[in-house]
């Protein structure tokens, strides 16, 4: 069985033919191959799969694709300009050296966006306490949070 | 995860129909907890019956003694609420410390209290704040309604559609948080409503559970020492990996005093 999920992925509407239980991510990375958004432990804890639906930032792995129908989907390759230009936020992550594999770096950039938005000017307190969704498994966290701490400054710069 | 069917509810009376249609149906709120136990195939619905797109179960309203929560609000909107943070800031914040910023930007009330995780935070805010929880076809007081391990006194087909909380003269909710899943390894929520006193205690017990000789030294004074002899028993209590029984006891009466600490800032 099967339903029509539509909605729009980073500004693109897009649609397709998928059974009812099919995730977000899966959808995102196996329907659409946009394979930037990471399934890591898969059960919502480590937040790898961090996407914006509707300008939140949410687990993709824990809910429908179906749940998002009609909404508006930002993920990792929506979020430089078209032109190249990284976002302020991932301009910080490579400046500051936020990663160390780079596997949960898709969604520590989503996540970190998404705080940022709701948090200006967050304290370093702030971004490791509201950083908890989004777990570092080489524990590189120090300069994720640098990252994020001028991350968040070069957005106030650039609104 | 098992195959099911999928509808979309626009509205409470056509997610009722649905449940009427299929006595295997589920109703689907954020999905938060549903979805995760649908994956480990824990629950096996037959149709899920999608919440999301009804926008009247999504609103605030603060009136006078009371704040009314639709169903379908998200933890992160009541959190952020200028109106919640005002009239009820044990309520906002209790509601942002649940999980992390995603699961609180897409978990609701309704699914938290309809699932009644015997270590969530809703539940001790229902009970401690002396909420009501309309559903539906009646409305039903936080004492009938949670009724131990993930159940309640919802009948099948039974919606919930908001939960109006009293406003307290002050309130606070403390816990102790397993730190990987942040649910409460022990949540105590304290309300002094002048002639009477609220402390429900979520995590410790099978379910959410009040303390009445807390709530009694605390009506004759609302202050720390009331409560500080006041010993729980560890009959009863959950004993797992994160804690023991009468560890879980002891936190009662220390989370307890804080609380009322907090309260009282």
């Amino acid at each position: 069985m099967s339903v029509k999920v539509s909605m729009n992925v980073n500004g693109e509407a897009v649609s397709a033919e998928v059974p009812e239980r099919t995730l977000l991510v899966s959808f995102l990375r196996e329907t659409l191959n946009m394979t930037g958004t990471h399934v890591g432990c898969d059960t919502a804890q480590c937040g790898a799969c961090t996407i914006h639906l509707n300008g939140r930032a949410i687990k993709s792995c824990n809910i429908l694709a179906m749940q998002a129908e009609g909404g508006n989907v930002t993920t990792i390759e929506g979020l430089a300009k078209a032109d190249g230009t990284l976002h302020p936020m991932q301009e910080a992550f490579r400046q500051n050296h936020g990663l160390q594999c780079g596997f949960c770096t898709p969604g520590m950039v989503m996540s970190a966006v998404d705080l940022v938005k709701n948090t200006p000017n967050p304290t370093e307190e702030q971004i490791r306490e509201l950083m908890d969704g989004n777990i570092c498994r080489c524990t590189g966290y120090h300069n994720i949070v640098k990252a994020i701490a001028a991350g968040a400054t070069s957005m106030a710069a650039n609104p | 995860m098992y195959q099911f069917k999928f509808q979309k509810a626009k509205s409470v009376a056509e997610a009722f129909a649905g449940l009427g249609k299929d006595g295997d149906a589920k109703l689907l709120a954020g999905g938060q907890s549903l979805i995760a136990a649908m994956k480990l195939r824990l629950s096996q619905p037959s149709t899920l019956i999608d919440l999301g797109d009804i926008a009247e179960l999504r609103q605030i309203k603060v009136e006078t003694g009371t704040v009314t929560i639709g169903a379908m609000t998200t933890h992160a909107t009541v959190a952020a609420s200028a109106e919640v943070n005002k009239a009820l800031p044990a309520l906002a914040m209790l509601a942002g410390s649940i999980g992390d910023r995603q699961v609180r930007n897409q978990g609701t009330i309704g699914g938290s209290i309809a699932n009644n995780d015997p270590a969530a935070d809703y539940p001790a805010a229902c009970l401690g704040l002396g909420a009501t929880i309309a559903t539906n076809k009646r409305k039903i007081s936080a004492d009938a309604f949670f009724k131990g391990m993930y159940e309640t006194a919802l009948e099948a087909g039974e919606i919930i559609t908001s939960v109006s909380f009293a406003i307290p003269k002050r309130a606070a909710y403390v816990k102790f948080k397993n730190p990987a899943s942040r649910f409460a390894i022990v949540g105590v929520l304290v309300a002094d409503f002048g002639s009477s006193a609220r402390v429900a205690v979520t995590g410790a017990g099978p379910g959410v559970f009040r303390i009445a000789e807390m709530e009694k030294a605390l009506v004759a004074k609302f202050a720390p020492e009331s409560v500080a002899n006041i010993k729980v028993p560890a009959e009863g209590l959950n004993s797992d990996l994160h804690a023991q029984a009468d560890y879980r006891a002891h936190l009662i009466t220390v989370l307890a005093q804080r609380a009322v600490i907090a309260a009282l800032k």
